[in-house]
This record gives C-alpha cells, structure tokens and sequence, in this order.
C-alpha cells in the first residue's frame, strides 16, 4: 500500500484511504453528468461507469494479494467494526435486495415486507446467539467450528454439504445478476456477461482470499449505497417530499391508498385472453394492495413464517457468520454486528420509499409520468416504455379495447422499478449509468463472499482437515484458489443455463442453511449436552426433511402445510432438525469433559482464541 | 480457581438473561406485531398505517438501535464480571 504515502499503518489510515476513494468517485460522477452535457451518448456513460468501478475493484484485489494463512482465511483478524460491518452489508446486500427488492414491494405490497423485516431482525440472532462466541472460538470456517466442537469428520463433513449446497443456490443466482447487468451496461450478449462478470468476481477474491474481499467489499458498498440513495432522493426532491424521503412518504402511502379505490387494484384482474397476449418474463400486473395487510391467521401466519425463514437462514448462512471472525476482538465482534445492520439498515428503509414513489408516479393521474387512465397510444410514445417494453420487461395489452390504459392492462417486472427509476422520473442517464454499477456492486460483492465461503471450506475443511492434514501452507492456499476459480467457473455454468429467477434461489439459499445449520450451531454453544451423535443427526435429518418437503411442494404436487410453499421449506427442516438434535443427544452419552471445557472457554471473551491463530 | 469459576458462572448466567430479554424484544418486532398487521393499519403513525410502517421501518429501527444497545449492556456485563479482554 505504499503508493499511498501514508504514516502510520494501512488500518489506522483506513477512513483517510476511504474517504479519498469516496471523493473520487463523486468526482468521477461529477465528470461523467459533464460528458453527457457535452454529447457523449447513453451507452459510453454505462460502459464507463461499469468499467472504471471494476477497474478499482481489480486494483484493490491485486494490493491485498498475501500468501499467508490467516490474511487469507481471516483478513489477519485485524478489521475495525465500522469497516467490517460495511463489508458485511456488501457481502449481504446482493443482486437481490439491490435490484428487485423495491419491485417485490411495488408489486406485492405489505406481504413482501416479511422479506424486509427477515433480512435485517435475523442479525440480532447473529449478535445474541453466535458472532461473538465463534470469534473467540477462532476457527476459519464454519464446517470448522462444527468439526473441532463436535469432532470427528462426519460432522465436519456435514456441515460443509449444507454449506456448499445453501452458498451454491445463492451465487449461482448471484452471477445471473452480474450477467444481466453486465450484459446490459456493456451491449454483450448473456452468456459472455456471465464469464466476463465471474472474471471480475475472482479478481477480487483470487489472489487475496478474506483479506481482498474485506477491502473491496467495503469500496463496493460504497458504491452501491450511493447509488441506491441518488436516485431516490433526487426524485424525492423533485416531487416535493423533501431530501430524506423516508420519514415522510406517508401521505403518499396515503395517497395510494385512495388511487388503488379510483383504479380499481385488486379488484380488476387480468383476463385470461389478455394474460395469454403478454410474453413470457414481462412480468405482472398490479393486483395487491399497497399498505393493506391480508386478513386472517393463514395471511398472518405466512408472513412470520416468511420473516422467520429469512432471519434463522440470516444467522446460518456461512458467508456472513465467516466476516465476523475477521475483527481484532469478541468485543469488536458484536460492535460490528450492530455497524453491519446499520448500514443495511440504510438501503432497506429506502426500498418501501423508492417502491412507494414510483407507485405514485404510475398511477397518479396529476403527475406528467402517469400511465394508468391514460390513452394506450400516449403511453407507449414513452422513452421508457418503449426501451423496456423492447426487452421483454414490460407488456401493455389493451383487454377490454377502450384504447384506455387500466391497471389489469400494465405489466411489468419488478426489477424495473429500480433500474428504470431514473428514467421513469426524469433524471439524466448518468444517474442510470450509476446504478448500474451499484448494482453490479451488489452481485460481485455477495458472489465474492460466497464463493470464498464455499472455497475456504472445500480448501480447509474437506481437503487440510480432512484429506492431507500435513500439508504445507503454499499448498493449502493454492488448492484455495484452484478450488475458488473451478466453483466459480461452475456457479457461471449453471447461471448462464438460467434455471432460475432471482429471488426463488435467494430465499431457498436461506432455508437450505436453516435447515441444516441453525441449531448445530446456537446448540453448540448454548447447550453443553449437545453432542457429536445430536449434532450430525441435527443436520442431516432437518437437511433431508427440509430437501423433501421442498421437492414435494414444488414439483411432487404436495398441498403445502398451512400455506407453507416451496419459499418457507426451511421451517419444516430446521424443526426436523431441532427434535433430532435433541433427542439423540439426550440418547447419547454426554459430551467428554474436553468438551464442555471448550464450550466455557468460548463463552468468556477475555483470554486467546480457542484455535491457535494459524490452525 | 474456585472463585473464578463461580465467577464465569456468574458471567454466563448474566449473559443469558441479557440473551433473552434481548430475544424477547426481537420476538415481539419480528412477528407479534406483524402478526397484527391489519388492526394496527387502522392506526395513524407520522401519517403512515402504522402496521405497514412498523414493517416498512419500525422493526428495523428498533433493531438497529437494540444491537448498540446489546453491545454495550455485553461489553458491561464483560467488564464487572472480569471477563473482557484486555485492551
């Protein structure tokens, strides 16, 4: 790092290097709002914002580039909380939350809100439950925490299965994304933005493992927050509802609320001949309410289950529990925590505002951007419409031949909502410009993690651990990066078939961890009892029944049990999961005094590490 | 020893407890409230639904400040009990 010219060290000087670097890019902006006043076209600004943020990216993976043990797996457990909890909120906020997390909104109202509410309470489990006591534990990996507190390689075996198979659901889903916004921003063809976005992945991740991602997470956030804030505010602004739209969209909820009655939402449905007219992936049309909550239990009933899925997957899922054994200290650990959600935090309560603004420009008619009620053949004159409508995003289909635009007649995906934003409102393209590239900062950042999350317990667990114990540090860290390159490598593979969309995979990610994670790990350090028999039972039997009644709901044509469908299956599991882990605990003997000595060694943070620091 | 070992009993018995009231709130913003989404829509909150507000901002609020809070309440219980880290 010493192009900086820096006194001190790299870390006390980490607010000046970002600081610096977050001037930059405003300036970098700056220029770009410049060029497209003097002329240059919409796709040079898109292919230079993309471009020069990967560049950076790049850069910073190639300065963090070490071959030692613990800056590779750990950062070298030297990350201040506020920094770690940046990375953690890159590392979490992916393709997903950036891209179609106000669309959800926008199209599915208050029940969507579960995600919103899952994805940001499941950390108080992470604080309460786990960060600080696998911390002080020391280990590298999750897998590594299971093994060494439960021991034998059985269960070390386990826990890396669930791993790889929840982190592999997720990235896959993760690469689509960096894929489709590389495809677009660039003008190239899918399947070559899939590979050219996982080589900008393993860039940062390849040569520096923990201690690259941490420092280009962190830049990533950066860029993705100031993306997804811009726009937003800027519209806001424009509307009249001040500069900090979130405390005061009320009276636009509000406002919705009386258009919905006017249009008709949820009372109009598509008709069946005008559903067959609308091509396939251009979305739906509005029919949920956006404020008004389901009635009843079963309405009830989903929506916490939905939120419970979300949190318990939020507390198992690898690539997050694994940032918090970067920080120097257990104190340091449950700070970060708390840092993590507050810069989530910052993103999700602007996406129900963003979802709620654009609502209101669509629909109502005393704004110059509304559609709805308006004569089909004035609409489609709009830019947007037109560019959109192009690509399958969005479908117009005049059902009752009035000429009149209805809301049964709209359709749209829910990712437009925030990629088509700027342009629905107005805003110069520089500003789509820049949300492309905070997009594509949310999918490389949380692809990065996952694939070193998958990389480092195959590298550790299954082949160190497991396989050739006695071999040498060089060895170990180039079998990581052979093993991160070939995982993601099959990750683009699957993701350039397209099997899936977005979210489904996302959601899934979640209730495979749950299922298999959830409790091997609280119980590991909250109940003493558990043991090694408990513990493999716990993963394999809430792993299998979790698998099941996915595959039974999904495609074996199984009524779902009380409204649980195919996006909750982690309930059924991690319950499994639970009365197996207790009961063959109970059956089993009690775990060795070694053991329970080890599980009061990590409930106190004074004292080293349970692991030595390289292990 | 054996004072330190009542005292690490003390320790995890306090750190417990912190675990469950901590838990307690999170359980009441994560899904007893939401489970009331409807009735309290009839409510007016900052000229929000108040149901959809808590979903939309209130859970999340309360959680980010409950984590500082927690952190805090830890790093104290850490402290008197004589099991922090050294600085």
């Amino acid at each position: 790092m010493s192009f900086f010219r820096m006194q001190g060290s790299f870390i006390d000087n980490l607010p000046k290097i970002y600081g610096f670097y977050t001037g930059g890019f405003v300036i970098f902006i700056g220029l770009m709002a410049l060029a497209e006043k003097a002329g240059m076209s919409a796709d040079t600004i898109g292919i230079l914002f993309v471009a020069f943020t990967i560049v950076i990216y790049a850069l910073i993976g190639w300065l963090s580039r070490t071959m030692q043990l613990d800056a590779y797996y750990v950062a070298g457990r030297q990350v201040p909380p506020v920094f770690n909890g940046m990375a953690t909120a890159a590392d979490w906020m992916s393709g997903a939350s950036f891209v179609a997390m106000a669309g959800g909104i926008y199209l599915g109202g208050h029940s969507y809100l579960a995600f919103v509410v899952g994805w940001t309470g499941g950390y108080v489990l992470v604080a309460t439950l786990m960060a600080p006591y696998l911390r002080k534990f020391g280990c590298y990996t999750v897998p590594d925490f299971i093994g060494t507190r439960y021991g034998g390689n059985l269960a070390r075996f386990c826990a890396v299965v669930v791993l790889v198979v929840a982190s592999f659901t997720y990235v896959t889903a993760q690469i689509n994304a960096t894929g489709t916004i590389a495809s677009r921003a660039l003008g190239i063809p899918f399947g070559v933005g899939v590979w050219f976005g996982l080589a900008g992945i393993l860039i940062c991740s390849m040569l520096g493992g923990m201690r690259a991602v941490t420092w280009t997470q962190v830049a990533q956030y950066i860029v993705l927050i100031i993306a997804y804030l811009v726009p937003v505010i800027w519209m806001s602004n424009k509307q009249g509802f001040g500069v900090i739209p979130q405390l005061v969209y009320g009276d636009a909820v509000a406002k919705i609320g009386q258009l919905e009655i006017m249009h008709q939402v949820g009372v109009l449905k598509p008709l069946a001949a005008t559903l067959a007219e609308v091509p396939k992936g251009a979305g739906a049309a509005l029919v949920n309410k956006h404020a008004v909550a389901a009635e009843g239990p079963i309405a009830a009933w989903r929506f916490i289950t939905l939120t419970a899925c979300m949190m318990l997957g939020t507390a198992s899922l690898p690539h997050i529990l694994m940032r918090y054994f970067t920080t120097p200290s257990v104190r340091a650990a449950r700070m970060s925590v708390a840092w993590s959600l507050m810069f989530i935090f910052l993103l999700y309560f602007t996406a129900p505002a963003l979802a709620t603004f654009t609502k209101l420009q669509v629909l109502d008619p005393s704004l110059a951007t509304s559609i709805i009620g308006k004569p089909i053949a004035e609409v489609m004159q709009l830019p947007w419409i037109q560019k959109w409508s192009a690509v399958n995003f969005l479908a117009i289909v005049d059902g009752n031949k009035d000429g009149i635009l209805q809301i049964n007649e709209f359709f749209m995906r829910g990712d437009i909502v925030v990629l088509a934003t700027p342009e629905i409102a107005g805003l110069p393209y520089v500003v789509s410009g820049l949300v492309a590239a905070g997009g594509m900062a949310a999918a490389m950042s949380t692809a990065d993690g996952l694939l070193l999350a998958i990389a480092n317990a195959l590298s550790h667990d299954l082949y160190y651990k497991m396989i050739d114990p006695k071999a040498d540090v060089r060895h170990r860290l180039i079998v990581a990066r052979v093993l991160l390159v070939v995982i993601g490598a099959a990750g683009a593979f699957v993701a350039s078939l397209r099997l899936t969309g977005i979210l489904g995979a996302v959601a899934w990610a979640f209730c495979f961890a749950m299922s298999g994670l959830f409790f091997p790990l609280v119980l590991g350090v909250w109940w003493k009892r558990a043991n090694r028999a408990g513990a493999i039972a716990g993963m394999i039997v809430g792993f299998v029944a979790g698998s099941w009644y996915l595959y039974m709901v999904y495609a074996g044509g199984m009524k779902p049990w009380w409204g649980m469908d195919h996006l909750r299956f982690g309930m059924v599991g991690a319950t499994a999961s639970l009365v197996a882990m207790v009961v063959v605990s109970l059956l089993t003997p009690a775990p060795d005094k070694e053991t329970q000595d080890m599980v009061d060694e990590i409930r106190i943070p004074k004292g080293e590490t349970y692991l030595s620091a390289t292990h | 020893m054996a004072a330190d070992s009542s005292q690490k009993e003390i320790h995890w018995q306090r750190t417990r407890s912190l675990m469950i009231v901590h838990l307690v709130i999170w359980f009441v913003f994560s899904y007893l409230i939401h489970w009331f989404a409807p009735q309290l829509n009839k409510i007016s909150f900052m000229h929000f639904p108040l149901g959809f507000y808590m979903a939309a901002q209130g859970s999340l609020v309360v959680f980010v400040v409950q984590l500082f809070v927690f952190a805090k309440q830890q790093e104290k219980v850490d402290r008197e009990c004589g099991m922090a880290e050294e600085e």
